[in-house]
């Protein structure tokens, strides 16, 4: 994870065209947490609802390969059950909740050593791509993280 | 079981702060009930479900953008009620 670069997914496990699977790794040291907080450095709820909302979206541009972007757009039951400190390994995982039309709608979760961390509902406005620079970083972020199926068509 | 226009009635109402007295099927849900667009994604979600459905809310609002349909034709609740309607036995037809 790159917390200042909204960097959240480090590797793919698996995936599919209902769910997915990641890992993230909490870095040691991140200007993130010279904030939140001094002396005891917790990752902030709402770049845990980020990551959910990065791997619901890897799980929704390989279902769309690529044709849609998925952007945020609504986040609910959102709940934080344990602190999640430096160093931290973070499994990831969202599963398709419903395709709509113009919009997608997932279940994410994060687990730590078989502990909940994290789970929420998360919306989605699916749209085409509004700019090809965003496609390529995209399609190349997907690429490092061993997403399946993001090469160019 | 309920007609179509009170269980979207109903699921408005649930979905938004809209009382469900307000709800009539000359409501347009946007210009009278103050549906926003997100709002509105929910109620269409909750619709899908309860209808077993995928309402086409791109392909409506495409049409109502280029001018081919009127906005009446989709917002409108007694119009949304028959466009499901509709969806539902279209569904029917091809299962």
């Amino acid at each position: 994870m790159r917390l200042e670069y909204f960097q959240m997914i480090d590797r793919v496990r698996s995936v599919d065209a209902e769910a997915i699977a990641a890992e993230a790794v909490v870095p040691d040291r991140s200007p993130v947490f010279e904030g939140h907080f001094p002396g005891h450095p917790l990752v902030p709820g709402v770049l845990l609802v980020e990551t959910m909302a990065q791997a619901s979206g890897y799980l929704l541009l390989h279902r769309f390969g690529f044709a849609r972007m998925p952007f945020l757009s609504g986040v609910k039951e959102a709940k934080f059950r344990s602190f999640v400190v430096p160093e931290t390994r973070l499994e990831v995982s969202a599963r398709l909740e419903h395709d709509g039309s113009g919009y997608a709608v997932t279940k994410a979760s994060i687990v730590a050593d078989g502990k909940r961390i994290c789970d929420a509902e998360l919306t989605f406005r699916t749209l085409p791509f509004p700019a090809p620079e965003l496609e390529a970083a995209m399609r190349a972020r997907a690429a490092r993280i061993g997403l399946p199926g993001q090469a160019p068509p | 079981m309920a007609s179509a226009f009170d269980r979207i009635a109903d699921i408005i109402a649930e979905t938004s702060d809209v009382p469900r007295e307000r709800i009539t099927p000359d409501s347009h849900v946007i210009n009278d009930l103050g549906i926003d667009s997100l709002d509105f994604l929910d109620i269409v979600f909750a619709i899908d479900k309860a209808f077993g459905i995928k309402v086409p809310v791109e392909a409506w609002t495409q049409e109502v953008n280029n001018g081919t349909a009127p906005a009446e034709q989709y917002f409108v609740m007694k119009n949304l009620a028959t466009r499901i309607e509709e969806l539902v036995a279209a569904k029917s037809a091809g299962a």
